[in-house]
């Protein structure tokens, strides 16, 4: 059963990501997009995180593709994009196919544990909010606090970059 | 047919290279920061599928981190995109070379 989940979210993840990039219409590539990120959200559950889950569609599907959607509409660059030349469309299928077989290479070569909680499983408390917030609230609070500053700077930096004239 | 590490990881290689694609063949600035955030989900879904497999919640927590700063760096980079967008009436990346040798 979870197998076929799997192999039903694999192939919508990748027809949605080769539909980001070979679509010309960016509105279809965002939207597109949205459907990407929402079947890694179900793969994220699979995984037994539900937190990060939910966190990946409120953020990425919810807050960011809604802020890449008005971009677009805003600026009205609704325009057919016809990519680069062909030698360099060449060039890039060329460098990410390598990319693809370096890492098909290396994750054959590499021996991973076979004492692996994906056969073990996990205790009922994992991924759940719970543990989450105790790992990040206690080990991870100075990152953590890091964090906001860096969405301050970036909110600040946006504002400051976006605004019409600096007096 | 048991789903392992192995599935995952090769699924986010092939969804990082899809981003790899997209960056080096759209000129449209916004379809390459799409697939930019394209590539950092691959890597998320890496992150979490390691976090299963070693049972430790760890790496759930720095996929948090991550789209934290995916978040700032979309904020910052449509940011940059609505400037250009005026200084050039155009989001063509070909047309932005102010910065090329």
């Amino acid at each position: 059963m979870e197998a076929i989940f799997f192999i039903i979210l694999s192939v919508v993840a990748i027809f949605s990501g080769l539909m980001v990039i070979l679509k010309k219409n960016p509105i279809s590539s965002i939207l597109f997009l949205i459907l990407a990120l929402f079947t890694t959200a179900a793969l994220y559950v699979m995984l037994a995180a539900p937190f990060i889950a939910a966190v990946q569609i409120i953020v990425y599907a919810g807050a960011i593709m809604v802020l890449f959607l008005f971009v677009i509409m805003l600026l009205n660059l609704n325009r057919i994009d016809e990519g680069r030349s062909t030698v360099l469309k060449t060039l890039g299928v060329i460098v990410a196919g390598t990319m693809l077989v370096v890492a098909a290479v290396v994750l054959r070569s590499v021996a991973i544990p076979a004492d692996s909680a994906f056969l073990r499983g996990v205790g009922e408390d994992y991924g759940t909010v719970e543990t989450f917030g105790r790992s990040m609230f206690t080990t991870y609070l100075l990152p953590f606090e890091i964090a906001s500053f860096l969405l301050l700077a970036a909110i600040i930096g946006a504002v400051v970059l976006a605004k019409k004239k600096l007096d | 047919m048991i789903i392992s590490l192995n599935h995952y990881l090769v699924l986010a290689a092939f969804l990082f290279c899809i981003g790899i694609a997209g960056v080096l063949t759209r000129k449209n600035a916004i379809i390459i920061l799409a697939s930019i955030e394209l590539m950092l989900n691959a890597v998320n879904l890496t992150f979490v599928a390691f976090a299963r497999h070693w049972g430790d919640v760890t790496g759930q927590v720095f996929v948090f981190f991550s789209m934290v700063v995916a978040a700032a760096e979309v904020a910052v980079g449509l940011a940059i995109i609505v400037v250009l967008f005026r200084h050039k009436e155009s989001i063509n990346i070909d047309e932005v070379n102010l910065l090329k040798w």
